[in-house]
């Protein structure tokens, strides 16, 4: 009888959950049809109402709106999800989350968002997901909310700021709320004040950005509060620009440093003013661009270490050019500047004009490996992943140089020719040789240089003409044949050049930098760091 | 120098002798010759290597329609490798030596200003694809690309509606030529005029390829975060925005927070970029690839076919090239001959239907009437329509915005027949006025 009882009561309860599971559902169903007709203001209501339900059912559907992956499609009127799966989009039923096949684009009509919804749904997948289990996503949530300070959140921040435990999330979660509040006319003057205070403490621009428009909005001691919170952010904001610029320097640096630093060899060491230097630079970077393009469409899986094997072949492709360009032509030039320079600057056409008919006139997209995509915040600076690689890598290749040049026996011959070419010949260095090595040795590193430009810059035929210039500056500002003097260089003037650029504007600023060389050379016409001795003569 | 100079001869003297084989079939003396005048080496070939193949492929299908007035059309290619005096220098060459009827060409507007001479001097016709600073109107040339009333302007008025963000704060980013220093003198005055107040304005520029853009990216992060909706209106010019998109991805900057329309990126500049971290950003033209009408299906499945590439998008200086070629290839139908003169005041009030679904007219001051399309950059390199013009926008040669052309206009029709008449003073300043 019992048993009987129980079995009874407990089938009645289970009943009623799946009745009222059923009326989420059909409420999520109406939900979601109100979101998919319409126009864009429609949306925006319709939004709203799926973030009021408090249903984590939408998250996913909010989510692949935002991403502009919900459809409906032709053929049933169904709000499906699509994701690209080979030449067509596998669909799952968007209320449900059940498969639904595939279909061709064409048979799907795309639910259309723009900037202003994405920021709505951004608020309101925040507001959905802040009793997530997952502490990343809250953390996320309330950075969302932060940003967007949407006023309807606001009691569902209240909870969950009730029972989250993580003291980092609690934080960005009190401080989403005190945006909030600050954003709420009605709240009260002490309240305001308590959040001001909160937000003070972050300390970041979008802070700033909130103080200041509380201290215009508002008056009394709310509007002094503000401007004195908004007064200390900046200020501690200032200091921190100044280590901006510091670190936008050496970033820029340690780009001037890589494209330079094989002309420092070829022209530095060797006498040769090569022109066609910069298209070796590009030639490393179409290098990348290809091993990419197999890597895509035969081994996909390889995509993050593409750039690790494009380093070597960068190096050999640009090197082996090098060697056949010291062969055929530039040996011929030994002692003749003009000749050689004359020579190189027609040779650097051919060569972007090569590069063009083989691979077409438009830019080519080389594609960021995950590890050097996105950026981390240190203190109030923003250090993006590709920028630091780049500055590690133009040490590691400096570094690999140095030893080189000082610890094996090819930078022995090649530091002994260029200092007395007769005198190396008459001991048995084999002087043509090692001429052609050095400059393949110039070459080959400005291929590395391609790699990493292939990143930052359009990988197009012109890649290379905009380094020839800047590389020829270092070159010459450094000291000619000085490889530390190059380093030196280099690091100078990317970071006099981004201390120049916020004040005198990036025109001027160039101005004033080539200005600065030209009168530092009447100075010292051998540069930062002269060669000593009778060679030089 | 010598030896560049000469080898850059070399190839465009290889580069006629191409373009004379090919046509070598057709008879000589029975064709009309047309001038293609893109730079097809150097700096600006990225953008106008592609314009010359659109102008190859019109030609080519308008001898299968049986040509113009029963004859053939004679393609004369030449290239002026991104150097302005050289194009002079070429188009002289076009309109003396090959006797061309017409002449598409030129990007830049330094470019089109070298030219402009030459065409007035030898009475040529120039047809100029792509959209400019305005500010002009010469009896020899035809502007099919946008005027800042036909791009900058409604671009500026999207973003200040609800619907693009009720934008209050504004950085004008340009690279440092004619082009960006005009529209944002022009956008600047016009900003002005509807209340937005100076120090809501930040005006910046760089030089032409700027690679390292660090320190701008974060001077416009700076800017916005004064507690007003900001975005970035921005005329820089080829190479230069993939790095300095790339940065903005980079930084962190979403649309959402600060969106950044561009006036110079289509569909062809984006093709070198992983547009995933850039969605949402928006660009203003006439023409997106994406729109979908008859017309411009037809015209992208051609254009994939001539060019051997079922992934070749189009653009919008490319749909600009299309109307200027029927409209001069209706006018000469029109006028009975290729006659300059005749064939110029045909083309006044010419209509042909353009790629976005509406009829183009080709007005008295030598520029056309176009739709103005807003559209956000989706994660395939494409846009998204987000706002039109409900109808089509006729092009203004003067701005009425700024003080030194407010009271001028350009009209080629009789009886005054003049590119910048001063209404106030009734006359027309001629050549004296820029």
């Amino acid at each position: 009888m019992l048993f009987l009882r129980s079995v009874s009561v407990l089938l009645s309860v289970l009943a009623s959950l799946a009745l009222a599971g059923a009326a989420l559902a059909a409420d999520l169903a109406t939900l979601v049809g109100n979101l998919t007709s319409g126009g864009l203001s429609e949306r925006e209501g319709a939004i709203t109402a799926l973030a009021a339900s408090g249903d984590e059912r939408a998250v996913p559907i909010l989510e692949a709106l935002g991403a502009g992956q919900l459809y409906i499609r032709n053929s049933d009127k169904l709000a499906v999800i699509g994701t690209v799966d080979g030449n067509k989009l596998a669909l799952t039923e968007a209320v449900s989350g059940k498969p639904a096949g595939s279909a061709d684009e064409a048979d799907l009509e795309r639910v259309r968002v723009n900037n202003r919804l994405r920021g709505t749904i951004e608020a309101a997948v925040g507001s959905l997901t802040l009793m997530s289990p997952n502490s990343r996503t809250r953390l996320s949530a309330a950075d969302a909310l932060f940003k967007r300070r949407d006023a309807t959140a606001l009691a569902a921040l209240d909870q969950a700021l009730t029972v989250e435990k993580d003291p980092r999330i609690k934080r960005a979660m009190s401080e989403a709320r005190a945006a909030i509040v600050l954003a709420t006319a009605e709240s009260s003057p002490a309240q305001k004040l308590a959040a001001i205070a909160l937000v003070r403490e972050r300390g970041d621009r979008d802070s700033l950005g909130i103080l200041k428009t509380v201290a215009a909005a508002s008056d009394g001691e709310v509007k002094t509060a503000a401007a004195a919170a908004a007064e200390s952010i900046e200020q501690s904001l200032a200091a921190w620009q100044m280590a901006q610029n510091v670190w936008y320097g050496i970033s820029l640096g340690s780009v001037l440093l890589l494209a330079a630093i094989g002309l420092a060899i070829t022209f530095g060491t060797m006498g040769v003013i090569n022109m066609a230097h910069g298209e070796m630079v590009m030639l490393g970077a179409y290098t990348t661009f290809v091993v990419q393009e197999v890597i895509r469409t035969s081994a996909p899986h390889l995509f993050d270490v593409s750039l690790v094997i494009a380093l070597p072949l960068a190096f050999l492709v640009s090197g082996a050019i090098g060697i056949l360009i010291e062969r055929t032509i530039i040996r011929f030039l030994y002692g003749r500047p003009l000749d050689t320079l004359l020579a190189t600057w027609g040779l650097s056409l051919v060569l972007q004009q090569a590069v063009r008919s083989i691979f077409g006139s438009s830019n080519r997209e080389v594609g960021a490996p995950s590890w050097m995509s996105g950026a981390f915040q240190l203190g109030q600076l923003n250090i993006t992943y590709g920028r630091l690689w780049i500055v590690v890598f133009a040490l590691i290749v400096f570094a690999s140089l140095i030893l080189l040049l000082r610890k094996t026996p090819l930078g022995l011959y090649m530091r002994a020719v260029t200092q007395n070419r007769p005198m190396a010949s008459a001991v048995g260095i084999r002087t043509p040789r090692v001429d052609a090595l050095t400059f393949g040795l110039g070459s080959g590193i400005a291929g590395l240089a391609g790699v990493a430009l292939s990143q930052i810059d359009n990988v197009s035929p012109n890649l290379g003409q905009g380094y020839i210039i800047d590389s020829f500056m270092v070159v010459v500002f450094g000291g000619v044949g000085n490889l530390f003097g190059t380093l030196i260089g280099a690091l100078t003037l990317g970071v006099v050049n981004k201390f120049l650029e916020p004040y005198a504007g990036a025109v001027l600023g160039k101005i004033l930098v080539l200005v600065f060389i030209i009168l530092f050379i009447q100075r010292r016409p051998r540069g930062l760091f002269a060669l000593k001795g009778r060679s030089v003569e | 120098m010598k030896l560049g100079t000469l080898m850059r001869t070399g190839l465009v003297a290889a580069g006629l002798v191409a373009s004379a084989a090919t046509s070598a079939f057709a008879q000589a003396g029975d064709t009309i010759k047309v001038g293609i005048l893109h730079s097809l080496s150097g700096t600006m070939a990225i953008s106008e290597t592609t314009l010359k193949d659109v102008v190859l492929m019109l030609v080519e299908e308008q001898n299968k329609k049986g040509g113009l007035l029963g004859k053939k059309l004679e393609p004369v290619v030449v290239d002026p490798a991104s150097n302005w005096p050289l194009f002079a220098e070429k188009a002289r060459e076009l309109l003396q030596k090959e006797k061309v009827a017409v002449v598409f060409g030129c990007w830049t507007s330094v470019s089109r200003k070298s030219v402009l001479p030459v065409f007035e001097e030898l009475n040529g016709i120039l047809f100029y694809p792509v959209q400019y600073e305005g500010q002009e109107s010469q009896r020899n040339v035809f502007y099919t690309g946008a005027a800042p009333n036909q791009q900058a302007i409604p671009a500026v008025d999207y973003l200040m509606s609800k619907d693009g963000g009720n934008v209050k704060r504004w950085v004008l980013a340009g690279t440092d030529y004619v082009y960006p220093r005009t529209t944002n003198k022009i956008l600047e005055a016009y900003l002005l005029q509807k209340g937005v107040p100076k120090e809501d304005i930040m005006i910046n520029y760089t030089p032409f390829g700027h690679s390292d853009w660090q320190s701008i990216v974060a001077d416009i992060k700076k800017f916005g975060s004064a507690g007003k909706k900001t975005a970035v209106v921005s005329t820089i010019n080829g190479d230069a925005n993939v790095p300095f998109y790339k940065e903005l991805g980079n930084q962190g900057i979403k649309a959402k927070d600060i969106p950044v329309v561009a006036f110079s990126v289509g569909e062809e500049e984006l093709a070198g970029v992983d547009t995933k971290p850039l969605v949402g950003h928006l660009a203003a033209w006439n023409y997106f690839q994406s729109v979908k009408d008859p017309a411009n299906a037809e015209f992208i499945k051609t254009w994939q076919a001539f060019t051997k590439n079922p992934k070749r998008v189009t653009n919008d200086p490319m749909e600009a090239s299309v109307i200027g070629f029927r409209m001069w290839v209706e006018a000469v139908k029109k006028a009975g001959t290729t006659d300059p003169d005749k064939v110029i005041d045909a083309l006044i009030g010419i209509k042909v239907p353009n790629l976005t679904g509406g009829i183009s007219e080709m007005l008295p001051n030598h520029h056309i009437t176009k739709p103005v399309l807003i559209g956000e950059i989706e994660g395939n390199g494409q846009f998204d329509v987000v706002w039109k013009t409900p109808g089509l926008v006729p092009g203004a040669a003067w701005s009425p915005i700024l003080d030194d052309s407010k009271n001028l206009k350009a009209d080629w029709t009789k009886p005054v027949n003049c590119g910048n008449f001063d209404t106030v003073a009734n006359k027309c300043i001629g050549k004296a006025a820029k």
